[in-house]
């Protein structure tokens, strides 16, 4: 007797009291029956939700189509002045005007040769001008209707107003210039030529879409794997599943599990978006691309879990997601590159999970990089996905 | 992870494991949160196969703690808990195949379905019950393609159930199985119990429904400040403190306040007790349509005069005021 506390595998006198109804059951499940159910419960659970389908699906593609449309390659952004009324300032304007209209006429190519300015970054370039009284002229610059203000004197000379911190500004006032140097008669010292360049590849759009991909796989992963562990949490659903012979390494397997297969559509959806609005081509293999996000799915899974592994409330828990999220947000180069931020900071953006990701999918998916090639990225993200596993595993609270 | 203390008892406790075997069996548990808040004080159980056993005691007398620390989902401060012979330290997952629980306030998916739930908990387990077999006995068919979300009260509390049922298990823990239910939900409940009892299963519930413990329980142990203050079946439990009718009566002065007069109303049919209290005398009943005609008979026939007659009915809730001086509901 004094044994028995050491067998477990001999039911013995318990069974002797199961219920009588045990023998109507002949059911028997196998090892992996918990973690199929937990999976496809996941997915069924998420196909309910609207709310999933819009922020997963629909959104990334709204949030693609819209930044697509407003930086598709239109021409440079037309150079912008407001001439302040005053002796001059029709004189002013009509040269600004004519500067604009003589260069639409001018092909794509342009060189001293025939071109009365010959000076123009971008042969299309034309330039917006109005009167306005000083007051409303000044407002209008600094309101960022105009990106530059110019005063004729009655000297003959010009005053500009510009703010240096704005890159349009800084433009408008070298362009503006040129036109009025070459309305006064200057001519250029050297004749140039420039060639355009807007094929699929080198566009905005080509940017975007990799960075999107990438900030898609970190949202949905932290906001799938921790949002709905702590939702779990909060109504008690995971102290009632481990109050059952459920293996905890299913239930995290078939949390994880299930990004994978969201994260198939994702790519699918987000990648044939940008293929069949924007004509954008994917250079590299389509398995190297999945098997990149499958990656990045998973690693950010493992923060996920990590960033919920004791939060006891949705709200929480939120913030902490949004902290977690924030930084990568802003330097993992999503809508612009990461290179503007300065030199010093660039060895710690490379290292986070979103920046390796985005760098990765990048390379292969505009550069048709092979995955060899990206194996330094995939180690960022296998050591974040990994380390982050293995502490919410140690930290995690099933109560 | 403060597991380990219990282990050390529990191996202490095999030398004198003369009833090894009982499903629930527990000794001087204690759960300190915090290093401050006792929430169990020193409790002691022993629960029989088939029993169905009641945890009585007003809300925070450590009822839930005990039940969870039971489950295996707390670890004790001290004590030992042994279920069918074996501890949760050293054979938890084989016990978790034997046991179903319902949580006092699980919240299950709203958007999964009935039939769905069920099938999710069923694959949990090595040999469950067959889904549609435990939505019959519980009267959930109907539901079965209906979301969580949409059952009512009683409907969400036997879905419960049926996640508790459907890997068919010995022990069944209920913790407050019919809080906030309508009476028909809660009769429901109660026949469900009945039933699961009937196929031999055991069930330890938590309740601090009078009505409740004195119709389902077999055995009761009332709970009070972490600490059993009082235990037997339900029956016994109010006969201890004096049957289950109480005869309050008085009769004119000077015709009382002799032995003789007491023995008198002892030999009354019926009674089970009596007790001289300043004025009155209280009869501890079981039976007062047949105690009261006797007792007025033998009044006339002795010719004395009646002047007052109460009756009512002996309760738990009278067992827990006797024991507390408190009334259960009060918070």
């Amino acid at each position: 007797m004094a044994t028995e506390t050491t067998t477990p595998q001999t039911p013995g006198r318990p069974e002797s009291r199961r219920p009588k109804s045990a023998a109507t059951t002949p059911r028997h499940n196998g090892r992996w029956a918990g973690y199929r159910h937990l999976l496809l419960v996941r997915i069924i659970e998420l196909k309910r939700e609207p709310e999933v389908v819009f922020w997963v699906f629909i959104f990334p593609l709204l949030l693609a189509a819209g930044l697509g449309i407003a930086f598709r390659n239109k021409p440079a952004d037309s150079a912008s002045a407001v001439v302040i009324d005053g002796q001059g300032a029709q004189r002013t304007l009509a040269v600004l005007q004519s500067f604009g209209s003589s260069e639409k006429g001018a092909s794509g190519q342009s060189s001293a040769g025939h071109s009365t300015s010959g000076h123009s970054s971008s042969g299309q370039s034309t330039i917006r001008a109005a009167i306005l009284d000083r007051d409303a002229a000044l407002k209008a610059f600094h309101f960022g209707k105009f990106d530059l203000a110019v005063e004729a004197n009655p000297d003959g000379s010009y005053t500009y107003y510009y703010d240096p911190a704005r890159p349009e500004s800084v433009l408008s006032r070298a362009e503006i210039d040129a036109a009025l140097q070459a309305g006064a008669g200057r001519k250029d010292a050297v004749a140039t030529s420039s060639q355009s360049s807007s094929e699929p590849g080198s566009r905005y759009i080509d940017f975007l879409i990799p960075g999107l991909l990438g900030m898609n796989l970190m949202n949905s992963g932290m906001w799938g794997v921790g949002f709905a562990l702590v939702e779990m949490r909060q109504r008690k659903l995971l102290r009632r599943f481990v109050a059952t012979p459920m293996r905890r390494s299913d239930f995290l397997l078939a949390l994880i599990s299930s990004r994978l297969v969201l994260m198939v559509i994702e790519v699918g959806l987000l990648l044939g978006f940008g293929v069949l609005v924007f004509h954008m081509r994917v250079e590299g293999a389509i398995l190297s691309v999945v098997l990149l996000a499958s990656v990045g799915a998973v690693a950010f899974g493992g923060v996920g879990l990590l960033t919920a592994c004791r939060a006891q409330k949705i709200e929480s828990v939120s913030g902490l997601i949004n902290l977690v999220m924030m930084p990568m947000w802003i330097f993992s180069g999503v809508f612009f590159s990461y290179q503007r931020f300065p030199a010093i900071a660039q060895p710690f953006i490379k290292m986070l999970p979103l920046t390796a990701l985005n760098d990765a999918l990048r390379a292969t998916i505009l550069e048709g990089a092979s995955l060899g090639s990206q194996s330094g990225r995939l180690l960022v993200l296998a050591v974040w996905g990994g380390v982050s596993f293995i502490l919410a595993l140690r930290w995690f609270r099933w109560t | 992870m403060g597991r380990c203390e219990g282990q050390q008892q529990g191996v202490v406790a095999v030398s004198y494991n003369s009833t090894v075997g009982s499903p629930i069996q527990c000794t001087d548990l204690r759960k300190t949160y915090d290093g401050k808040v006792e929430a169990v004080r020193g409790l002691s159980l022993q629960i029989e196969a088939g029993q169905c056993f009641g945890l009585l005691g007003p809300n925070g007398a450590g009822k839930t703690t005990t039940i969870e620390i039971l489950e295996g989902l707390l670890a004790p401060t001290s004590g030992e808990v042994r279920i069918f012979g074996y501890t949760w330290q050293e054979n938890g997952r084989q016990l978790r195949e034997w046991i179903g629980i319902s949580l006092q306030e699980t919240r299950l998916s709203e958007k999964l379905t009935v039939r769905e739930t069920i099938e999710l908990f069923a694959s949990f387990y090595a040999e469950p019950r067959a889904a549609a077999e435990v939505l019959e006995e519980l009267e959930l068919t109907e539901k079965a393609d209906a979301w969580v979300g949409k059952l009512s009260g009683g409907q969400k509390q036997r879905l419960a159930v049926a996640t508790a049922l459907v890997g068919n298990p010995r022990i069944l823990f209920l913790d407050e199985p019919t809080t906030g239910l309508d009476p028909q939900s809660r009769r429901q409940l109660w026949e469900i119990v009945r039933a699961f009892q009937k196929k031999g299963g055991t069930v330890l519930l938590t309740t601090h429904y009078m009505d409740e413990a004195e119709r389902l329980c077999d055995r009761l142990a009332i709970v009070d400040h972490g600490q059993i203050i009082a235990e037997g079946t339900p029956a016994n439990l109010i006969d201890r403190l004096g049957g289950h009718h109480v005869v309050e009566f008085q009769v004119d002065r000077d015709a009382k306040g002799n032995g003789h007069d007491l023995e008198l109303w002892r030999a009354l049919p019926g009674v089970e007790s009596v007790r001289d209290e300043e004025d009155m005398v209280c009869l501890n009943v079981h039976e007062p349509h047949l105690t009261i005609p006797a007792l007025l008979a033998a009044i006339q026939q002795d010719g004395r005069r009646l002047e007052h007659l109460s009756t009512r009915q002996a309760s738990l809730e009278d067992v827990f005021v006797r024991l507390t001086g408190r009334h259960l509901r009060e918070e």
